[in-house]
């Protein structure tokens, strides 16, 4: 009988999870410091990627309307296209993805546009890491070179503009 | 009648405990199974997106959550999006508060660690999540996490 009980709380302590919490992880820019403003930096407009979401949740990348299946192909070949296409970034360092919402953009549609820039970023270095490392990156050594170098490679720049309020509700 | 006599004599026997495990086992399942982990009080619906990128928090104590969406009970608080921190529905301005409140709670050298996770409901507009931002990179809590679920978003 003792055996049985024990075997049931084994399962019940295997099988019961916590749940923890899950999510998109981001980190916000610090808050601007406007008596000692930075200093403007010149971005080339090829290096940077526009996304723009509009409040009827419309997807503009680039000044041109887009859908959301195509966004992970672009970004991808913003950042790995090293100089070759004229319009996009000249090198992956370089690359910087901005993302500019309405206040009107559902939570939704902005969390499955933020999903497919992380997924880019996501992909590219896998693949980075895989034919360099033979591994994907997640399964590199934590803080080891190899995981340092992929970063340093293809760091998440993924910029999203201060907000600005358009009309009602600002 | 002599039978009965004899017996009266002697010692009552000793209470049989074999059982006594068993019934420690089934107490202590009964309360596994009937606890529930302390749960805290929620005022509004947050049904959160569905994501495929997801991460997992490294340490749960270590994450404050804000909740966001249509209140449960409109007929008290309305069917506009509210903010819930703790178990209380609260205003864009009580979240440096917050903030700087759970911060205190815990000690110096892991405050730069302290996640922040917006628990928002999918159909809350960005407008109110921007102002959120706002306030917590004004109180220099960067690290956020987009509450979601893991998911195909779609087929590719």
């Amino acid at each position: 009988m003792a055996d049985i009980a024990f075997l049931l709380l084994v399962f019940f302590l295997v099988t019961t999870t916590m749940d923890t919490d899950k999510g998109l992880r981001v980190k916000l820019p610090p808050y601007p410091d406007f008596t000692n403003p930075p200093p403007k930096t010149e971005q080339y407009e090829r290096n940077v990627l526009e996304v723009l979401v509009n409040s009827n949740d419309q997807l503009l990348v680039e000044n041109q309307l887009m859908s959301i299946e195509g966004l992970t192909k672009l970004t991808k070949d913003h950042l790995t296209n090293e100089g070759r296409n004229p319009k996009l970034a000249e090198s992956s360092l370089k690359a910087i993805v901005s993302l500019k919402n309405d206040r009107g953009t559902s939570y939704e549609r902005y969390l499955e546009v933020y999903n497919e820039l992380m997924r880019a970023y996501n992909e590219v270095r896998n693949e980075y890491a895989l034919a360099k490392y033979g591994r994907p990156y997640n399964d590199l050594p934590g803080n080891g070179e190899s995981a340092k170098d992929v970063k340093t490679k293809y760091p998440m720049k993924i910029s999203e503009a201060e907000p600005v309020s358009y009309g009602e509700g600002g | 009648m002599s039978k009965f006599k004899k017996n009266s004599k002697k010692e009552s026997p000793g209470i049989n405990t074999s059982s006594l495990p068993d019934i420690v086992f089934m107490l202590l399942f009964f309360f596994m199974v009937a606890t529930k982990m302390r749960d805290p009080k929620v005022l509004v619906t947050t049904a959160v997106p569905i994501v495929s990128e997801v991460e997992k928090v490294e340490k749960k104590s270590w994450v404050n959550y804000i909740l966001v969406g249509p209140p449960r009970d409109p007929a008290v608080a309305g069917t506009a999006p509210r903010i819930q921190l703790d178990d209380k529905f609260a205003d864009v301005a009580d979240v440096q508060q917050y903030i700087i409140l759970k911060r205190n709670e815990h000690p110096e050298a892991i405050r730069d660690y302290l996640t922040t996770s917006i628990k928002s409901d999918r159909s809350v507009k960005m407008g109110l999540i921007q102002d959120i931002k706002q306030e917590l990179r004004q109180v220099n809590a960067l690290k956020v996490l987009y509450s979601a679920s893991g998911g195909e978003v779609h087929e590719h």
